[in-house]
């Protein structure tokens, strides 16, 4: 099973470009660990088998250990790669070890390496959120006509399954891979990181992410972005942003899609601002409607000045 | 759904820890999950139960301690809780306000048996 994603099959998560079979991928979890823990039971029975240091690069982190020994606690900071210094030699020794540590810190430092990633390169990295059908495919294609080439536009899409995005911000003329995380319900940062590769990211371009439509999951994962961007539509409830405070509170920009509809919807555009600003005082926001064009210059222009920055 | 690729993570970093000290047992593990940190506890501890299965965490106690939101207010400075869908201050109707405490989700610490 997928440890970053929890889906049932790493092997599902597959990287396309468009007109790319299958074969074009690897799967990209780095699963040595994890798979090694399903076989670390056997193996404690047995010999042990690994050096009980560092699987993964990314283990520096630096962390406080506690330990019980000789009837007296004594702390200490080490790295995570150099050895615990006491005995081994005693049965039944227990060790408590203090070690705080975020559950997403794994995530969390990929996602801080895609950032300098990005920042080396000058690549604006946006991720945008929304609920399935909200309408971000169909900005990003709205946006890839009028500003893709000054923006150097390319896109990373997220789906759970199919072409279809992929093909559709293709033929708007962007450079796309489409990640199909098969019953994974988020992108994460090691998703992000391969498919930015494989996209060979060029020096000042704008990395939209379009992430799998999903409220809840992926506002926990940071990606490396810039900034997030949430999506709603008017066709929505104008409390969504009270029912999936998460996402809000962790966006910097709420853009309101499908205004065109407002005659036709209840929708109270007032109000789903200030729910959102109840969990996010500093949320932007801009009202469009990406299929008459109406606050689309806001969208870009929001998009430009942060190029500039 | 999330919650099964946080159990995976919890699982991961408890092993970690295990494999430095070699043949050992995890006898007891630690959370501090948020109030404000957007897992819903019942699906965190049935991916838990499920996650620990065949690893050296199996019989490991796991101790689930919830943190409750507090939040500070940037204008008048008292502290109050929030609730997850509103962080005005109920004291001055602020909006400028943060979070002490709710986005928590760590592994605190972990206690290992040498076998």
């Amino acid at each position: 099973m997928c440890g970053t994603c929890g889906c049932g099959d790493d092997e599902h998560i597959t990287y396309r470009k468009p007109g790319q079979g299958h074969s074009g991928h690897h799967h990209n979890h780095e699963h040595t660990h994890h798979h090694g823990i399903m076989e670390h039971s056997h193996v404690h029975i047995h010999e042990h088998a690994h050096d009980g240091h560092h699987h993964h690069a990314e283990d520096d982190n630096a962390h406080a250990h506690a330990f019980h020994a000789d009837g007296y606690d004594h702390h200490h900071n080490h790295e995570h790669d150099h050895g615990h210094g006491h005995s081994h030699g005693e049965e039944g020794h227990t060790h408590t070890i203090q070690l705080e540590r975020n559950i997403l810190s794994k995530n969390d430092l990929i996602a801080e390496r895609n950032r300098g990633f990005f920042d080396a390169l000058d690549v604006l990295a946006l991720n945008l959120v929304s609920s399935p059908g909200s309408g971000k495919t169909s900005i990003l294609e709205q946006t890839i006509r009028e500003i893709g080439a000054s923006l150097q536009a390319v896109v990373i899409e997220g789906d759970q399954q199919t072409m279809n995005d992929a093909e559709r911000i293709k033929s708007a003329g962007a450079p796309v891979i489409q990640v199909n995380t098969g019953n994974g319900c988020h992108l994460d940062a090691l998703m992000v990181s391969k498919a930015a590769k494989a996209l060979e990211l060029k020096q000042h371009s704008t990395l939209f992410i379009e992430n799998v439509g999903n409220l809840v999951c992926p506002s926990l994962f940071d990606l490396g972005e810039a900034k997030r961007v949430v999506i709603i539509s008017v066709t929505e409830g104008d409390d969504k942003p009270a029912k999936y405070p998460t996402m809000f509170a962790s966006a910097q920009l709420c853009l309101i899609n499908k205004i065109d509809l407002l005659p036709y919807v209840d929708f109270d555009v007032e109000k789903a601002k200030k729910c959102a600003l109840k969990v996010n005082p500093g949320l932007e926001f801009i009202s469009l409607s990406a299929k008459t064009g109406e606050g689309m210059n806001d969208w870009y222009g929001w998009v430009k000045q942060l190029k500039k920055s | 759904m999330h919650e099964l690729s946080l159990a995976m993570n919890i699982v991961e970093i408890v092993t970690e820890e295990a494999d430095k000290i070699g043949r050992c047992a995890v006898k007891r593990i630690d959370l501090e999950i948020g109030s404000h940190s957007g897992v819903v506890m019942e699906a965190l501890t049935f991916a838990m139960d499920e996650a620990i299965k065949g690893t050296p965490l199996a019989e490991a106690k796991i101790n689930y301690h919830w943190v409750e939101a507090v939040a500070a207010c940037q204008e008048c400075c008292q502290e109050f809780k929030p609730t997850e869908f509103d962080h005005i201050c109920p004291h001055c109707n602020s909006m400028q306000t943060y979070l002490i405490h709710g986005k928590e989700l760590k592994v605190k610490s972990v206690e290992l048996k040498e076998l």
